[in-house]
């Protein structure tokens, strides 16, 4: 088995056999980075370049700890001190640390379609880790796999995305799996930051939070993106905790115990809370450390399809 | 066929009486079966251990090598990888691998690369059902071997067991 696409530019592009047979990958993957050993020596000659051109952490740091324990070589650039701000192109910058024969890119850009732009005008096999607020197809497949833990399953089971849907690359790849695999999406914010066709994605919009909790199996709270929003997108950021944040009191009213996700960081106090954040109902850092299985998952499972280069 | 049911029978007691001279009641000693069939070989000893021959607690674990195998983009075999299951110390312990067929010896190599990610044992042994004689790509014997058979390079050497296949046979398969 292996994966119908060379490159993991979204989730609108690889099947839901794609994502069953990367989950598959990423349980035995999770396994081995519980061994006293952490490390499988299969990509060790295989190079990689960490291409960061919007801040991160967590994301940077998972891909760099999944290449590592897969034994591949690792290469790092952050554009801020680099020569993109001398004015270099990204097809230049990119061309250029490929002439050093790097093997797979990780991408991370501001701009929307840059991993498919690039994957069209250079060699490499590309991974998108987040373009502009379009795709961030490792988040959505790290948060239905956390899910698949937590519940068994995904099919079936309700999903809602609360938060700053406009802005967020994580609700779009999220809608798309969680579709994919059977389960039913609802968003919920407000409607300032509610995309105008969000429906046509065949999820219904939800204003109210608690009629929305209500609902749901699983809750993914984003956190507010004050770095993308140039205008004011609602009064004041106590208006939003107050209307769109969830607390302990507001789970325990619940007729049943809800799962509480969140991709990170978190704003405690804004979204949600400390003691959500740090209750049992809360699986946000079984997410992250998912996250670094299901990275190693797609790169070992991208890296079997580059071709030996015969000398 | 190459072994009928009865005379792989035969061979499982003779390989457990083997095992038993060496390494007595077990106590410092655990089995890993390679994955995916060394581990009906290697479950079906354990059983027999137990039963027949009274031998209690016996560590029995799951190795799978798929993410240290030397093929990794050379060949075009599509990713099969099985549970790797060893809940108990390797470190200092007689780890004794259990495989079905021995043909090239890759698998052994990689199944002792595998085995360094959970400790250093004290010493490795290799327990294989039949033995491919003239096969081999690198230096690996086995220690305990069940049948030794001769066949060329296209012919293949297929073992069914019960639990599988519906019975327990071992074949020779002409391409």
């Amino acid at each position: 088995m292996e994966l119908s696409v060379n490159h993991l530019l979204g989730i609108k592009y690889i099947t839901e056999a794609d994502i069953q047979l990367i989950f598959e990958t990423a349980d035995h993957f999770k396994e081995v980075i519980n061994r006293p050993i952490k490390k499988v020596p299969s990509l060790r000659d295989i190079t990689i370049a960490n291409l960061f051109f919007e801040n991160s952490t967590r994301t940077k740091l998972s891909f760099e700890l999944a290449e590592k324990r897969l034994s591949a070589d690792v290469i790092n650039f952050a554009s801020s001190n680099s020569s993109v701000s001398k004015g270099e192109t990204l097809i230049d910058t990119v061309n250029n640390i490929l002439s050093m024969k790097v093997d797979m890119v990780v991408l991370r850009h501001p701009n929307p379609g840059a991993g498919v732009f690039l994957s069209k005008h250079v060699k490499s096999s590309i991974v998108n880790a987040g373009d502009g607020a379009h795709e961030h197809p490792t988040q959505a497949l790290l948060d239905c796999y956390s899910i698949r833990e937590k519940l068994g399953d995904v099919a079936g089971k309700k999903i809602v995305i609360v938060g700053d849907i406009l802005h967020s690359r994580v609700a779009l790849s999220n809608i798309f799996a969680l579709q994919k695999l059977g389960a039913q999406v609802k968003v919920c914010g407000p409607k300032t930051l509610m995309p105008r066709y969000i429906e046509k994605l065949n999820v219904e919009v939800e204003t109210n939070l608690h009629k929305a909790l209500e609902w749901c199996d699983v809750a993914n709270m984003l956190r507010v993106q004050n770095e993308r929003m140039d205008i004011s997108y609602f009064p004041t950021t106590r208006e939003y905790t107050q209307q769109f944040g969830v607390n302990k009191t507001l789970l325990d009213s619940l007729n049943k115990e809800i799962v509480i996700m969140h991709p990170g960081p978190i704003n405690r106090g804004v979204e949600i809370t400390s003691d959500v954040a740090d209750s049992k109902q809360s699986i946000i850092l079984e997410q992250v450390q998912n996250g670094v299985a299901i990275r190693m998952a797609v790169i070992y499972l991208l890296a079997s399809k580059i071709k030996r280069h015969e000398d | 066929m190459l072994l009928n049911a009865t005379e792989i029978n035969i061979a499982l007691n003779r390989l457990a009486c083997q095992l038993i001279e060496n390494h007595d009641d077990f106590s410092n000693t655990v089995l890993i079966g390679l994955q995916p069939r060394g581990v009906f070989l290697a479950e079906r000893l354990k059983t027999l251990l137990e039963k027949e021959y009274d031998i209690k607690n016996i560590k029995l674990g799951y190795l799978d090598i798929t993410f240290y195998r030397d093929d990794f983009r050379r060949s075009d075999k599509p990713l099969e990888a099985n549970k790797t299951k060893i809940d108990f110390i390797v470190e200092d312990r007689r780890v004794v691998f259990i495989d079905d067929v021995l043909f090239t010896g890759r698998s052994i190599r990689s199944a002792l690369t595998a085995i360094q990610s959970f400790g250093r044992p004290m010493e490795i042994e290799l327990l294989t059902l039949i033995d491919r004689r003239f096969s081999r790509h690198l230096p690996i014997q086995p220690d305990y071997r069940g049948r030794q058979v001769d066949a060329i390079n296209g012919e293949k050497v297929k073992v069914c067991w019960k639990e599988n296949d519906g019975e327990d046979a071992v074949y020779l398969v002409r391409n």
